[in-house]
């Protein structure tokens, strides 16, 4: 083992967000406020998210960590080195394999199992904190359940672009009482917030936690006449053929030619030793041949 | 103070205790879900799966309250020793520590208030025994139905009733342990 306490965290810190975490589970949808700790990492890089897996990991877990998708970025790498060092927890890149999954931006395409849990990492945990930026009054409305506003900025969404022009960190409302924000995932993956895994999600900056037990009501925000609706590129991947995945749209040159990926770098590279190839994969093989 | 209340820690602690919340984590978020939590060795009457849960939440910041044949000398004195905890009454217990019985009425213990729901008491009930059967549970956390062997039916109804407010249960034997928020829907 290493000189650190197990997960890096002393004890009595580890107690208080573990009391967080139940009272979040308690009352879905709800943000705890905890005292959140300096993390040996910048605000912005998941320190909250860091707080909830260090709570949460036990030395059997095996962590997955990705970022937008990917396991390979330098957030995924850096967080699950630091677990490595302090925990000495198994890591791994296969979404299957892992028991928990700490995400920045994205739920990984694989449906998750009832024995595993996501931990989120969350920059503004307030989702009416762009509307009214003093927190005295959004805790108001959310103990008022006044969230006519959010309504009026999806209205004014509609009245300017003709549609919900909200694409990512899409509100949703859960258990039919609180308004949350599912952090900055695209909405694609808003309709996957309903799942058998339990999910954690940390602010660290905003000292919040809030949570989802599983099978939890996730409703995303909507109209009768401007119903939700789970938005992707209108594309196959590139590189496995996938029709049915978030795809990240990558410029190949100053000619305007692009090419799209699937964000989650698991699944597509499963999709790919399984034999699935997508248009651009073939010309990728020659080149690397 | 008696030697007994000096005894009966977790013998790892970082470790136990992170077993220890999965346990209480995964019975919280699954509702009639019974889970096994051990390594505390506390003073009779309280239960081992009891002692894991005081030891793995309380702390200073944390006032518990005794109540029936858990208010004795040793049990205060083994939590003070081993948490740091202060022992209060009802009204102001963040954590309490009864049989069914000796916890009534429930109407004594903070509920939270319309801004911070979050500042209620959590219960820690000792049972006899915890079976998956008896009263239905639906809710967060429970995909169809669950079972769960509760004392009575009426309090936890009235208790969902004040949602976002409300307490929070555990239920406790030997190293058993289950759970219920305030957002299950309990019937017969």
């Amino acid at each position: 083992m290493t000189d650190y306490n197990f997960a890096y965290l002393d004890e009595q810190t580890k107690r208080m967000i573990r009391r967080a975490i139940l009272k979040g589970l308690a009352i879905p949808g709800y943000q705890v406020p905890f005292a959140s700790r300096e993390m040996p990492m910048p605000y912005g890089w998941g320190t909250g998210g860091v707080q909830v897996s260090a709570a949460t990991l036990t030395p059997d877990d095996t962590l997955k960590v990705i970022d937008q998708g990917a396991d390979d970025t330098t957030n995924a790498v850096s967080i699950r080195k630091f677990f490595e060092v302090t925990a000495g927890v198994a890591t791994t890149e296969n979404t299957t394999e892992a028991s928990v999954i700490q995400t920045r931006h994205r739920i990984p395409e694989a449906e998750l199992r009832d024995d595993q849990i996501l931990v989120y990492q969350v920059p503004i945990p307030e989702p009416l904190r762009f509307l009214e930026p003093r927190e005295t009054e959004t805790r108001k409305m959310h103990a008022l359940e006044e969230y006519g506003l959010m309504h009026v900025k999806l209205y004014e969404d509609i009245s300017q672009h003709g549609a919900i022009a909200t694409s990512y960190a899409y509100p949703v409302k859960v258990e039919g009482r609180y308004v949350m924000d599912p952090s900055p995932i695209p909405k694609f993956d808003n309709p996957k917030l309903e799942m058998s895994a339990i999910q954690l999600f940390g602010a660290g900056r905003e000292q919040r936690i809030y949570a989802l037990p599983p099978y939890t009501k996730v409703e995303s925000l909507d109209f009768e006449d401007y119903p939700f609706e789970a938005t992707k590129a209108d594309h196959a991947c590139d590189m496995c053929g996938a029709e049915n995945s978030y795809l990240d749209e990558v410029i190949m040159d100053d000619q305007g030619s692009r090419m799209f990926v699937c964000s989650d770098t698991d699944f597509c590279a499963g999709r790919q030793q399984a034999g699935h190839l997508g248009a651009l994969a073939a010309v990728n093989a020659e080149d690397a041949a | 103070m008696q030697v007994q209340a000096l005894e009966g820690a977790f013998a790892n602690a970082p470790i136990e205790n992170a077993v220890a919340f999965r346990a209480a984590m995964n019975a919280l978020a699954r509702p009639g879900q019974i889970e096994k939590i051990s390594g505390a060795k506390p003073p009779a009457p309280l239960s081992v799966a009891a002692g894991s849960l005081i030891l793995m939440l309380c702390d200073a910041e944390t006032p518990v309250s005794l109540s029936g044949p858990f208010e004795t000398a040793v049990i205060r004195d083994w939590i003070i020793f081993h948490t740091g905890a202060p022992i209060v009454t009802p009204d102001k217990a963040v954590f309490a520590i009864g049989t069914w019985q000796s916890l009534a009425p429930l109407s004594q213990f903070a509920i939270g208030t319309a801004q911070y729901p979050d500042r209620s008491a959590t219960l820690i009930v000792e049972c006899d025994e915890l079976k998956p059967q008896g009263a239905t549970l639906t809710g967060p956390g429970i995909k169809d139905a669950a079972q769960l062997s509760l004392p009575e039916t009426q309090s936890f109804q009235d208790n969902a009733k004040l949602f976002p407010l409300g307490l929070d249960f555990f239920f406790t034997t030997g190293t058993q342990v289950a759970a219920l928020p305030r957002t299950t829907k309990v019937d017969h």
